[in-house]
């Protein structure tokens, strides 16, 4: 078993009265797909917010570990030092693509902070373009590199905005890579996908941990995407962590059920073993 | 003290002119999002149309200034409107579904056109008026200074706040209040559901511009001087406290008028009355920075 | 034309009657309209303001919104009488036609820019517009990283463009630096006041952003026009020294002087042909930086920001340092322009430092087609070259004296009438300005197509 790469401990956010998360802890493992699920409005789309930094938590505490040791902690960063720094990247639920830019373009941007530096923060490659160049070639090698992996070459030269539904959310994932993540957060990267494209989404994510060794920390609702594909799921209701554990557990545990089916508080005391 | 007081009702005087034509630009702001730079022109028409009505009273020999002024005031109120009418029509219409800038764009040129289509029309010299409205009432008399209130200053306060409660209610109960707010909300939505959505915009134009009129009307009553620049500068000041009241807020354009003519008048009054600007503008600026959506604004959430 | 025009074409007896009733309320609108404020006019007599009754412009003002909407209706709009049809056509096919005239036309403008001093018909008049074009070009040039590329809306960028010139101005009369060493300074100070101001203000969205920079554009004209012992006012200063040639100066008397160095003629043309090419250089060096600069990381991230300001932070850009980049060097091209204004006139004061400054710029950017450094040329060269052209049209005054027996009827007032109404009438025809598509910056095929305007977002800052 490996240690944790994201420590979550008692976080709690609040949004004026409104409780968002209540209280969750959990862990996700390095080299591990963590899922989080849940019914609408359970909260997790905010923890993802709170991970990357959009949202401050009210209270608590979320460590991230990288494989030398480095401690960050994200509450206490700004949204892009998080990605930058802590090397967490993320996608969105509504597809947040550079939408007048190529693909090409987007994939490039998402290599900014390692490209700045080459470049002399951009000022000094516009003196002396050349030493620059060598730098550019590698970073449109990289997105070549992504661009194939999730088939999209042939697009590379199309407006993001061109791009049908699916191939924008595999593109977000291609772009989330190329800025060198350790943890990878994909938000809902199923949500509208037909069953060979959710199917397509799998063999990537899994690629990505075998290949690369990313973790992945997934939110989804296509519960086919979830069991396949998961080594670990956290089950949010109503801001709280009602379960946490492998796919096989989670199926079977009668609070998830009642969640999900809508189960009354007391059926779920009969229904528990 | 008592030159505070003093101050302080010069200052809610010139506020409230602020504040009826901040109201036109915080309901356009509201229903379609966007600057209408030409609403300062509109004011600077208003005050135009009222001078030329008003002359053309008296020419024809009509002394009872409070029938006078009542005609003045309609009158300009209504071709006004025509003005705030046509420029929607023109200039903004035919670019709601476009992009952003465009229609700032031909704001800016409207407003353009409008100055020299007035100083063209009726010179670039300024025009005065004879008082029309004299006399007034000593409020408190201390160590040889008095402080007054004019006629003049009572009316403008008076049609403010009446103007104001009247709009209120306007917007909060009657189905032209229900319409504009829908389509604030979503235009789409609200023209699938029966709103006549270019109606609604074109009344939200007329609605701010015969609120300028009666602006104008006040102003040159008040200087007793217009020119055909006066529109700029009361434009901005008035979109300056629109913005700093919380734009698309009725009350918050009024309260950011009130703020701004007292900010003005009281910089002017123990300051220097060449920073007054200066000291307004700052203002705006060290407000929006700590309260990014105005006084009154609704905050605006982030969504992620 | 296309074929909503042709079905409106054989109008039937019910549609025409319809057009005349729409017509006719249009002229009733314009009587309202023009009634009073055309009708009337106030003129000063003895004991206060007199009145002059001219009935006959509003009669003509009606006859021609009459007959006008007459025609647009039957000829020109579409069925439902909404958009006109036939622009949204036609401006569509303007597009595609000019896609690959673009490649050609400019490479094409920079060779006759460099070429038009020497051309037959460049008299002092021609190179003093192209001057000020090419003013206007360095402008919005500058200002195009900030509403084009960064996605900004900047409304005071005239305060970069006095900070250049009074840092000019003050430096040269005061410690009589020449302009050649002052001009990078100036772009410096203008760019750092960039910062200052953009500072407190980027954490604003939108319109907020917009009426700010407005303020604070109005912030530095107020100043600038009392704080009479450094500025000298609204006096303006006066003296500025002129840019020397390596040296040599532009005078007709004296040692170091360009006619007596190069022993030819003196001409007071070889001081206005030389300020013709700094600005032309300047302007050149402003495209050339701006270009680099969107095919490296920190333009990339501009357009980005512009695109999508979220995701930008989500991949670790530092936004608001991205923002101020933009703010700097934006206010660094409209530093030099300052400078080079203050050179050329030798005379600056607040007065050319108004709002309406700021405006005609961002209007030159945004008909220009935003991001499109062609398109800003273009939009500069029809705004600010047609504009100067209004000015001496004596053809014009006479003919509309002869023609409907106005006397002393002046053009010049007429011009920034004109001058609006076409701002709006452009921007109707043209929301997405002259060149509405955007040119990607690196591509990994070989061909190399633009992209869609109406792909390309605006930034919400």
């Amino acid at each position: 078993m490996s240690d944790a790469i994201l420590k979550v401990e008692h976080m709690t956010m609040r949004f004026g009265g409104l409780v968002a998360i209540d209280d969750l802890s959990f862990e996700a493992r390095r080299g591990e797909i963590t899922a989080i699920i849940g019914p609408n409005g359970a909260g997790k789309t905010t923890v993802f917010n709170c991970i990357t930094g959009f949202y401050k938590p009210t209270t608590g505490m979320l460590t991230l570990t990288h494989e030398n040791g480095d401690t960050f902690l994200l509450e206490r960063m700004d949204d892009f030092r998080i990605a930058r720094h802590a090397k967490v990247s993320r996608t969105f639920q509504n597809i947040r693509l550079f939408s007048g830019m190529t693909v090409l373009e987007n994939l490039l941007v998402a290599q900014h902070n390692h490209l700045m530096r080459e470049s002399g923060f951009s000022f000094m490659a516009v003196l002396w373009p050349r030493g620059y160049r060598a730098h550019e070639e590698e970073a449109v090698e990289k997105a070549r590199y992504w661009l194939e992996k999730t088939d999209l070459i042939h697009r590379a030269d199309d407006p993001a905005a061109d791009l049908p539904y699916g191939e924008q959310r595999k593109l977000e994932i291609a772009r989330a890579m190329c800025a060198d993540p350790v943890l990878l957060c994909l938000d809902e990267p199923a949500a509208g996908l037909n069953p060979k494209e959710s199917d397509e989404l799998n063999r990537l994510l899994l690629s990505i941990r075998e290949e690369e060794g990313l973790s992945i920390l997934l939110i989804e609702h296509d519960m086919s995407v979830v069991m396949n594909i998961s080594d670990h799921i956290v089950v949010l209701d109503y801001g709280k962590k009602i379960s946490d554990g492998d796919p096989e557990f989670i199926r079977n545990d009668p609070k998830v059920i009642a969640a999900y089916l809508g189960v009354e508080d007391e059926e779920v005391e009969e229904l528990a073993p | 003290m008592e030159y505070f007081l003093q101050q302080l009702i010069n200052g809610l005087t010139l506020g409230s002119i602020y504040g009826l034509i901040a109201i036109g630009y915080t309901m356009v702001y509201g229903i379609i999002g966007m600057i209408n730079f030409a609403h300062g022109d509109i004011f600077m028409i208003g005050a135009f149309i009222s001078l030329i009505a008003f002359l053309i009273l008296m020419s024809l020999g009509l002394t009872f200034i409070p029938l006078a002024l009542l005609i003045v005031l309609i009158v300009a109120m209504i071709v006004t409107s025509a003005y705030g009418w046509t420029v929607e029509r023109l200039a903004y219409r035919p670019l709601r579904e476009s992009f952003r800038l465009a229609p700032l764009i031909t704001a800016i040129g409207m407003s353009i056109f409008l100055q020299n289509y007035v100083q063209i029309a009726q010179g670039a010299r300024v025009k005065p008026l004879q008082p029309v409205i004299t006399g007034g009432y000593t409020i408190m008399e201390k160590n040889g200074f008095t402080v007054q209130i004019s006629n003049i200053q009572i009316l403008i306060m008076v049609l403010t706040v009446a103007l104001m409660a009247i709009f209120s209610w306007v917007i909060a109960k009657t189905p032209l209040g229900r319409a504009q707010r829908a389509c604030e909300q979503d235009r789409v939505m609200a023209s699938l559901l029966g709103v006549n959505v270019d109606r609604t915009i074109s009344l939200t134009f007329v609605i701010g511009a015969a609120l300028a009129a009666v602006a104008g009307l006040m102003f040159l009553l008040y200087y007793g001087v217009i020119d055909f620049y006066i529109g700029f500068i009361a434009g901005i000041k008035a979109f300056t406290a629109a913005v700093l009241g919380g734009i698309g807020s009725l009350p918050g354009a009024m309260l950011g008028g009130l703020i701004i003519g007292l900010i003005e008048t009281f910089w002017s009054a123990y300051f220097t009355i060449e920073y007054k600007d200066v000291a307004a503008f700052s203002m705006l600026a060290i407000v929006l920075i700590f309260l990014p959506s105005g006084l009154l604004g609704k905050p605006e959430v982030e969504k992620v | 034309m296309t074929d909503a025009t042709r079905e409106s074409a054989p109008a039937g007896g019910g549609k025409l009657a319809e057009a005349v009733k729409e017509s006719a309320m249009a002229a009733l609108l314009a009587f309202v309209l023009t009634s009073l404020m055309l009708g009337v006019r106030t003129v000063d007599a003895p004991g206060g303001l007199g009145l002059q009754y001219r009935w006959h412009l509003v009669i003509g003002a009606m006859v021609i919104v009459f007959v006008g909407r007459l025609l647009l209706k039957l000829f020109w709009w579409k069925e439902d009488g909404g958009a006109p049809a036939a622009v949204g056509a036609a401006s569509g096919r303007f597009a595609t036609l000019t896609e690959p005239l673009r490649k050609f036309a400019a490479p094409a403008l920079v060779i006759f820019a460099f070429v038009l001093p020497f051309l037959p018909i460049a008299d002092r008049q021609i190179i003093d517009i192209g001057i000020l074009v090419l003013t206007y070009v360095l402008l919005g040039w500058g200002l195009n990283v900030v509403v084009g590329l960064a996605g900004l809306l900047d409304l005071g960028y005239v305060a970069f463009y006095a900070v250049g010139a009074y840092s000019y101005a003050l430096l040269a009369t005061h410690f009589g630096l020449s302009f050649w060493t002052v001009l990078p300074l100036a772009g410096i100070l203008a760019a750092m006041w960039g910062m200052i101001l953009g500072f407190p203000v980027l954490r604003l969205r939108g319109d907020y952003l917009a009426i700010v920079t407005l303020a604070f554009g109005e912030i530095i004209r107020v100043i600038l026009l009392n704080w009479v012992e450094v500025t000298k006012g609204p006096d303006g200063i006066s003296g500025i020294p002129r840019p020397s040639f390596f040296g040599l100066e532009f005078k007709r008397f004296g040692e170091n002087t360009f006619h007596n160095f190069f022993g030819i003629e003196y001409s007071s043309m070889h001081r206005i042909i030389f300020l013709y090419y700094i600005i032309l250089v300047l302007a050149m060096i402003t495209n050339y930086v701006t270009m680099r600069l969107r095919r490296l990381p920190v333009g990339r991230a501009w357009e980005a920001m512009r695109e999508d300001e979220i995701a930008c932070r989500a991949l670790g850009i530092n936004t608001t340092n991205t923002k101020l980049t933009a703010f700097a060097i934006g206010a660094f091209f409209g530093g030099l322009g300052g400078s080079f204004f203050a050179t050329r006139q030798g005379f600056i004061s607040p007065e050319s430092f108004t709002f309406i400054e700021s405006a005609i710029i961002l209007a030159i950017v945004v008909l220009g087609g935003m991001g499109s450094q062609f398109g800003v040329a273009v939009a500069a060269i029809a705004m600010i070259g047609g504009f100067e052209l209004l000015r001496n049209m004596d053809w014009v005054k006479g003919f509309v004296e002869s023609t409907f027996g106005i006397e002393n009827f002046d053009p010049n007032e007429y011009r920034m009438l004109i001058f609006g109404l076409l701002m709006v009438v452009i921007m109707v025809w043209k929301p997405r300005g002259f060149v509405g598509t955007r040119m990607p910056t690196i591509f990994l095929g070989k061909e190399r197509k633009a992209i869609s305007g109406d792909l390309v977002k605006e930034g919400e800052g």
